[in-house]
């Protein structure tokens, strides 16, 4: 059987597509659309796993969510700070990406899965909500310390309220309410239709990534390396509390897709506003140019065997 | 026809700080504005609103002359440096000054 994703291939044809600069793209409005599209459809689809359980059994899953979140930054930083010699604002925000997460890469593993007919838990979708914002406290503790010039309660709020956030948590919550048979309806165009939008995505995210690889040059192979191995590091961690968690393997694999993910629009939009002297370009070269790159096209795999090799090792 | 002098205030900068900037625009006085999406090229690069992270707004405002200095201050002290931003006044004729 032939095991090439196409909505690989829409990813890197959006790369060659933005390489060759040419001006084509999606319109800003349908790239928009897209993407509110594909968070519902994640929302939904988790949402409905939500109704098959009691939710408070998945607490210490949660938990451990959060805290992993909050964590990776502190594990980021002083790599970024010593290693990179990076300046202090700097490496508190690219810190802060990588202790969130990216839809994309999330909505990429649970492809890579169903493709090969591996299962998980469907639920997943709640650690992906849960994991957007720690690492944004995280980084601003990181540049700022406790001090009273952050205005905490409007970074909490904005946190919290980001647009990912907030669709993804609709479509959890309408999914819960109506649980498996009530979404029938709705079914074609956020379930059926998956695939077809998170091409439609891909493609331009690749379009996009081309347009940060050109400053990786100037940015030079501290990020390269950084960008590649702090991933597969975190997915280590994502693994290890996945299995301890007693989460199946395909499960463990999209846990460890989250922890190895960056983020590059929640996070970046943050730190925008609150680390303003750190340079987006730097990190979102990191968080997109380099990790969300290497995880579509090789780091899944990878988590796929870590999990595959942790599920031995636990014996089960 | 009577017309009046005001300033016309211009500030082009990225679209992710657009909803912070307002605040701090209504909060210094200024009556009203206007707003539309811009691309475009300076200092920080290309700016081509391919998406978020590298859009640009424009943000017009007609105030007097007092309220304009109160935002250029402002924005000196807090945005200038960190953000891709350009700012430049020039004079108007209103007709209705106690709009603005």
């Amino acid at each position: 059987m032939n095991m090439i994703d196409p909505v690989i291939l829409f990813f890197l044809f959006g790369v060659v597509v933005g390489l060759l600069r040419t001006k084509l793209s999606l319109p800003r409005q349908i790239y928009d659309f897209v993407t509110i599209l594909l968070l519902l459809s994640i929302g939904l689809k988790g949402g409905i796993e939500l109704a098959k359980q009691p939710i408070l059994s998945l607490l210490p899953q949660m938990l451990a969510s959060i805290t992993m979140g909050f964590c990776l930054p502190f594990i980021a930083y002083p790599v970024l700070r010593y290693l990179g010699r990076l300046s202090l604002p700097d490496a508190a925000s690219i810190a802060a990406h990588y202790g969130s997460v990216s839809v994309g890469t999330f909505a990429v593993s649970m492809s890579y899965l169903t493709l090969r007919g591996i299962p998980f838990e469907e639920h997943m979708a709640l650690f992906l909500v849960l994991l957007e914002s720690p690492a944004i406290i995280a980084g601003i503790l990181l540049a700022r310390g406790v001090s009273k010039n952050v205005k905490w309660k409007e970074v909490t709020r904005e946190a919290l309220l980001d647009k990912g956030i907030i669709l993804m948590f609709g479509g959890l919550f309408i999914g819960w309410i109506v649980g498996p048979a009530g979404i029938k309806p709705i079914e074609p165009l956020f379930f059926d239709m998956f695939k077809s939008i998170l091409a439609l995505f891909l493609f331009e995210m690749g379009i996009i990534v081309s347009a940060h690889l050109g400053s990786l040059k100037r940015h030079g192979l501290f990020l390269l390396g950084f960008g590649v191995l702090m991933p597969i590091f975190s997915s280590l961690i994502g693994i290890l509390i996945s299995g301890l968690l007693g989460l199946s393997i395909g499960g463990m694999t999209i846990f460890a897709t989250l922890a190895a993910s960056a983020s590059y629009i929640a996070v970046p939009a943050a730190m925008r506003i609150t680390i303003p002297e750190a340079n987006p370009a730097l990190s979102l070269t990191s968080s997109l140019g380099i990790t969300f790159t290497f995880n579509v096209l090789i780091g899944i795999p990878i988590y796929y065997n870590f999990a595959k090799t942790f599920f031995v090792i636990l014996g089960r | 026809m009577d017309f009046y002098k005001e300033k016309l205030l211009t500030i082009i900068t990225e679209s992710e700080i657009e909803e912070h900037l307002l605040q701090d625009i209504d909060r210094l006085g200024a009556k009203g504005y206007t707003i539309s999406s811009a691309k475009g090229k300076g200092e920080k690069g290309v700016r081509n609103a391919v998406w978020n992270a590298n859009s640009n707004v424009k943000i017009e405002i007609v105030c007097d002359n007092n309220i304009c200095e109160k935002i250029i201050e402002f924005l000196k002290e807090n945005y200038l440096k960190n953000y891709a931003m350009i700012l430049f006044i020039s004079d108007v004729n209103v007709l209705r000054p106690k709009k603005f």
